[in-house]
């Protein structure tokens, strides 16, 4: 096997310059998946370089801006988790990102990547689509609801690197996360819901985390009932290793009532 | 690559790809087999190490990223915790012993008085087929001041 080469950018400018030139390169952050990945030999193809955004500063950070947050793609769930900031104004995401791994995944776990990997069982990101997210790259600013196109597929060029977050600071979201056990359990479910603007977003229920379009709209009319009723309409969800599709349509509902506070 | 970086107090220097795992030049290269493998996927925690202070599985970081670094294994781990682990029967077959060293010691580095329910969720990185976890957290509770 030919050795893949480590590639340490000394600033962000650095970073975008190797990616764009160097043949079969990915991004590697905290490496909770791609490392997992390049060493059982399951990445397509396989990558010749790896280009390291661990300690970049500018894709470090929680920063408070006068109307938004921003938070670095290369900050660990751990710096998200203690960043009173993020406790104050985002604090489903901060519920969503103590829920994913032990602290061994924690400290190394990062938005960047989540939105990267584009898992549909990745925790933040229904989250990050009821907060109505604005996922930064080097080059521009791209609207979650648009950012992922098919299964572990995104919006991203094949050149574009993914510098941070930017969520409004005035939103109220729940989120609830089903697994097997409470903590380092991949999701059979994760629901984040926002009453006002109207925003259902789940994951692990079709080949994207989605936003369920049809029970937004009677939630947006103020009904529930229609809602939690309209959600099974949404989803997509499939039989596999960690659950069924009549458990996940059944328990997205059950969760989305009592998230809204509505009856089953 | 060259990767220069602290172990366990010790200034070390290691030649190669800088995209293989930490865990892979600790045991092969540098000799250190205290840190084991388990999964290799970041579930089980055998392979924790810590890395300037925090707790990470070693699998799943490439040893370019510790360039600079302290990186501190069960054999730099200076503590109660292997002691009192002998004595509260908390290592039976031991493949999770250093893992759990790490992660319970950064738990005692952080928190005076954990409850156990701090020391569980603490520990809920690092998995024990063996001692069914009630006297590892005994263990460490017993080094709690």
């Amino acid at each position: 096997m030919r050795e893949v080469t480590y590639l340490r950018p000394k600033d962000m400018q650095d970073a975008v310059r190797l990616y764009r030139t160097t043949p079969g390169c990915r991004a590697l952050a905290g490496g909770t998946d791609l490392m997992v990945m390049l060493h059982a030999r399951t990445l397509r193809p396989a990558p010749r370089a790896l280009l390291d955004l661990w300690s970049l500063p500018e894709l470090k950070g929680i920063v408070n801006r006068p109307t938004k947050l921003f938070i670095g793609a290369a900050e660990p769930y751990t710096g998200i988790i203690r960043s009173p900031d993020a406790r104050r104004a985002v604090p489903a995401l901060v519920a969503a990102a103590r829920t994913i791994g032990a602290a061994q995944i924690q400290n190394r776990g990062t938005l960047g990547g989540n939105l990267a990997n584009a898992s549909p069982a990745g925790d933040t990101l229904p989250v990050l689509l009821a907060y109505d997210a604005l996922v930064i790259t080097d080059r521009r600013a791209i609207p979650i609801d648009r950012f992922f196109t098919g299964y572990r597929k995104t919006a991203l060029e094949s050149d574009e690197l993914i510098t941070g977050v930017e969520l409004p600071l005035d939103r109220q979201v729940a989120f609830r996360k089903v697994g097997t056990r409470a903590a380092q359990a991949i999701s059979k479910v994760v629901i984040a819901v926002c009453r006002e603007p109207a925003r259902i977003a789940i994951g692990s229920v079709a080949e994207v985390p989605l936003r369920a379009s049809r029970a937004e709209a009677a939630l947006a009319r103020g009904d529930i009932t229609g809602a939690v009723a309209a959600v099974a309409e949404d989803i997509r969800p499939i039989d596999d290793v960690r659950s069924t599709a009549a458990y996940r349509r059944a328990v997205t509902q059950n969760v989305l009532a009592e998230l809204l506070g509505g009856d089953r | 690559m060259t990767v220069q970086f602290t172990l366990n107090g010790r200034r070390v220097s290691f030649e190669g790809s800088g995209a293989r795992r930490l865990l892979d030049v600790l045991r092969e290269d540098l000799g250190q087999t205290g840190t084991k493998e388990g999964c290799g996927e970041g579930e089980c925690g055998a392979c924790s190490v810590l890395i300037d202070g925090e707790v990470v599985d070693s699998c799943l970081v490439a040893v370019g990223q510790v360039d600079g670094a302290q990186v501190v294994t069960v054999e730099g781990l200076q503590s109660p915790l292997q002691q009192a682990f002998v004595e509260h029967g908390a290592a039976q077959c031991g493949i999770c012993t250093p893992g759990m060293l790490l992660a319970a010691h950064v738990l005692l580095q952080k928190t005076t008085r954990p409850t156990a329910d701090d020391v569980r969720e603490a520990l809920a990185g690092n998995l024990c087929r063996c001692t069914g976890y009630t006297k590892i957290i005994d263990a460490v509770l017993s080094c709690a001041r």
